[in-house]
């Protein structure tokens, strides 16, 4: 299995940002055929490591040698021609151009002065075969999935012969399936002999898929781990620095707040449903409890809360609010009635990069209140530094820009806008997707607690082991359609994980 | 499946061709005399200017730019090839070639700004709009006739096709403009990182492409194209006048998008766009062999084509997207069973 000579070498690497030190004295090595996960809170150094060693961001100390050679890579293109590639979790291929134009542009073969395109395709479908991917070349990029075009940037950056791969959050928006056949591909690479630096946040895919892990923390080197003499709590302890006893504590408490009588329902859906994009559904969500919509991507858990809040227009059923019929065409509507939705893509759908910390969060208020109402300047900056220090979100203040803040931060700061409107129902999609851990357990503990005080919260999640540690009750979606409900005791890895793959134990 | 796939691509560059073909049916029908090889050879006559101005376009609206210059830089070209010709005596051959290079300087120009000073290509050509429009009306404001002999041949020169038809030199220099520019774009590195460009800027500089020189020379490439127009607008005129090509760059950007070509970047054929130029001609021939209605109507008639197209090509774009939707359950159904 993994070679043990060593084919990536950094020493002493340095890097300061203003104002901040984001790399001290690190040291990094990867072996060929291995697998090594780099690992640490937003804000750890994994990005600049990575961006210092693919030449995005210049290294103020320390030496990088590339299978014993010292090299210092300028541009990401130095380092793709010493053969160190990249796949970022946002393709950075060209989705009208066709997949094996894709591999091949900028060098192309060129016979008798003009691209020679039956040899560029022949040798796409090669390279991708050796990938078992298996599709028609010629299609464009984007009539293919993420997955696919995953591969296809994973192949391209294999012909243009690389050493060493980094890939950095490849699975984000991968499900199981997908994840599956990418960590076949990083298995044949492996014996192939190439380095893989891979970064996530699924700690569940590291265990599954890594040979070593190397943490940082606070832009320095924690130390370098054989990820099997490793225990996940550990893991976790090291990223975060401290002891990881209060996310274990954490399921006990809501569990007693689920055991409240029907006629507290904030929300009943009878027979709701939108033609195309979730199948009518019943539903009800209680005032104090976390209900959690678990299904893989794509079954229809995010379309379900668009339909709650009027995001998508139901064509079927009926809603009841607090017992009373009510349409709701739109979100202000879901608004007025005490609804507030956090999306799933917090940079297209949530944020807007070019306000302040502010600014952000007044949005939903002031859309609640009505666009001609003005809320003061006063009020304003009240309620912004009250958010501010409840989230504890870090910012320079709350006049800073919101695209300067991190991905964890950025998130606080939209649930602070919903927040701020005194929401009887918080739906939250994927609110702890791409952030740290830590961040991560703040929000969890913050949901928990807001359905201890009364909210009503929905809460979406592909993180299994996160629903199952803060909600009460679980509705389950497989195909663009709910098909169980769990609680209590239902509520077990195992069990809800055989409930969403369809196992024996529903009737269907 | 792989064929259907393959065709959905060229929908609507499929769609204008037909409409094209159509467009001609419907001529031929209602006017007798509409139905010959000539009325068709004459489209590509009447309209060789605009067709070269389509296809420097095509170029620009790929990378996801923009020149809204092209119209003046052809009236400044007709304007001063007029000028130097007949009042500076200047040899017309030195002429043709001199604007040439001014075409080159002016889209150089122009791509050196909004590539270096990342400034909007809609601002920076509407500049040069301007400044066309104002250097024409400063040489003359008055109609500059060329009476000059090897003007007067070129512009008269028949090149005989099949039967009694004919084309002329300018619509000679349009098809070779045209065949240049398809291998340009299909078969050439420079044409592929345009194209890359207009897919994704970021992506094209980390695949490694030469992004800002590529950006560059297509606005380069589009002012040679617009003088080339220029020129051949002369023959086709014989004077320059310093109103002439006004709105001519929306034409051009029409005619593109008529052809398939996305504003968006990215998606443009060439090819669509010179029959894109040819359907808003047959229009025009129609209104006039019909000689009841106003000229205007080929403006209403356009209009309405624009529109469809744009919702071609949003429903084109709508269906992707939901077979990509669709592909993405099956899969999640087809774990579903492999548990």
């Amino acid at each position: 299995m993994a070679e043990n000579n060593p084919i990536l070498k950094m020493f002493g690497i340095c890097k300061t940002f203003p104002g901040v030190k984001a790399l001290q004295n690190v040291d990094f090595m990867l072996r060929a055929g291995e697998v090594h996960c780099l690992m640490g809170e937003n804000g750890a150094g994994k990005s600049t490591l990575i961006k210092v060693l693919t030449g995005v961001e210049k290294l103020d100390k320390g030496e990088i040698f590339l299978d014993g050679e010292n090299i210092l890579p300028k541009t990401p293109l130095e380092a793709q021609a010493v053969g160190i590639s990249t796949v970022y979790q946002e393709v950075n291929l060209c989705p009208n151009l066709s997949v094996a134009e894709n591999m091949f542009i900028g060098r192309e073969p060129i016979t008798a002065g003009r691209i020679n395109w039956k040899e560029i395709n022949k040798r796409a479908e090669a390279a991708l075969e050796k990938l078992n991917v298996k599709i028609d070349v010629t299609q464009t990029l984007d009539s293919y999935s993420v997955a696919i075009q995953q591969m296809v940037a994973i192949a391209r950056s294999l012909d243009v012969s690389a050493k060493v791969l980094i890939l950095d959050e490849p699975t984000s928006s991968l499900d199981k399936n997908e994840v599956d056949k990418l960590f076949e591909v990083l298995r044949k690479l492996k014996k192939d002999g190439i380095g893989i630096i891979f970064i996530t946040h699924f700690l569940d895919q590291v265990y599954e898929i890594s040979d070593r892990i190397t943490v940082l923390r606070n832009g320095e080197l924690v130390g370098e781990f054989e990820t099997a003499a490793l225990p996940r709590v550990q893991l976790v302890a090291k990223m975060i620095g401290k002891e990881f006893d209060e996310l274990a504590s954490l399921n006990k408490g809501n569990v007693a707040v689920a055991n409240i009588e029907d006629d507290t329902s904030f929300i009943k859906a009878r027979g709701l449903g939108s033609s195309g994009t979730i199948k009518p559904f019943d539903l009800d969500i209680k005032k104090g409890e976390v209900l959690g919509l678990v299904g893989l991507l794509g079954s229809g858990r995010t379309e379900t809360a668009r339909v709650l809040f009027g995001a998508d227009k139901a064509d079927s059923g009926e809603l009841f609010i607090n017992n009373r019929k009510v349409s709701m065409t739109s979100p202000i509507d879901a608004i007025k009635q005490g609804m507030a939705f956090c999306p799933e893509d917090r940079k297209k759908e949530g944020i807007i990069g070019d306000l302040t910390v502010r600014e952000n969060i007044m949005l939903a208020l002031q859309a609640k209140r009505g666009m001609g109402k003005y809320i003061t300047r006063k009020e304003q900056e009240q309620l912004a530094d009250k958010f501010i220090k409840l989230l504890s979100i870090k910012t320079a203040g709350p006049e800073q820009l919101i695209k300067n803040l991190s991905g964890g931060n950025q998130q606080k700061v939209i649930l602070a806008r919903w927040l701020a409107t005194e929401p009887d129902l918080l739906i939250l999609d994927e609110p702890t997707r791409g952030i740290d851990v830590g961040t991560k357990t703040e929000i969890q503990k913050l949901v928990v607690k807001l359905a201890e005080e009364g909210m009503a919260v929905v809460f979406i999640s592909s993180e299994l082991d996160e629903e199952l540690r803060t909600c009460s009750r679980m509705a389950v979606f497989r195909d663009r359609q709910k098909i169980a409900e769990l609680t209590g005791d239902d509520l077990t890895e195992h069990y809800v994980m055989q409930t969403i793959a369809g196992g024996q134990n529903d009737a269907e | 499946m792989k064929k259907l796939q393959l065709n959905s691509k060229f929908v609507p560059l499929i769609i204008t061709i037909l409409l094209f073909v159509g467009l001609f049916a419907v001529g031929s029908i209602k006017y007798p005399s509409f139905f010959s090889l000539q009325v068709f050879f004459n489209l590509f006559i009447d309209n060789a200017y605009l067709i070269i101005l389509a296809v420097g376009m095509t170029f620009v609206l790929v990378i996801g730019g923009i020149d809204l210059s092209v119209g003046s830089v052809l009236c400044l070209v007709a304007m001063a090839s007029a000028d130097l010709v007949e009042n500076r005596g200047v040899n017309p051959y030195v002429v043709m070639l001199l604007m040439i290079v001014i075409g080159a300087v002016y889209g150089l120009v122009q791509g050196t700004l909004i590539q270096s000073f990342k400034m909007q290509p809609f601002i920076v050509t509407l500049a040069g709009l301007f400044f066309g429009k104002g250097a024409a009306a400063w040489i003359s404001i008055e109609t500059i006739n060329i009476t000059n002999k090897t003007y007067n041949d070129i512009a008269h020169y028949r090149v005989k096709l099949i039967g009694d038809g004919f084309i002329s030199i300018g619509a000679v220099i349009a098809l070779v403009t045209l065949v240049i520019a398809i291998y340009i774009a299909h078969y050439t590195k420079f044409g592929r990182t345009a194209y890359a460009i207009g897919g994704n800027e970021q992506s094209a500089l980390l695949m490694g492409l030469p992004v800002a020189r590529t950006k560059i020379l297509i606005y380069t490439l589009n002012g040679i194209c617009s003088a080339l127009a220029g020129i051949v607008f002369s023959f086709y005129m014989l004077s320059g006048y310093s109103l002439h090509g006004q709105g001519m760059e929306l034409d051009a950007i029409a005619s593109a998008v008529i052809g398939g070509t996305l504003l968006t970047g990215g998606v443009g054929y060439v090819v669509g766009s010179l029959f894109g130029a040819l359907t808003q001609g047959i229009i025009q021939n129609i209104i006039m062999f019909d000689g009841s209605l106003n000229s205007w109507w080929t403006k209403i008639a356009i209009a309405a084509l624009l529109c469809m197209f744009i919702i071609i090509q949003r429903l084109l774009v709508a269906r992707r997207d939901a077979q990509k939707a669709r592909s993405r359950g099956n899969l999640a159904k087809n774990q579903a069973v492999a548990k």
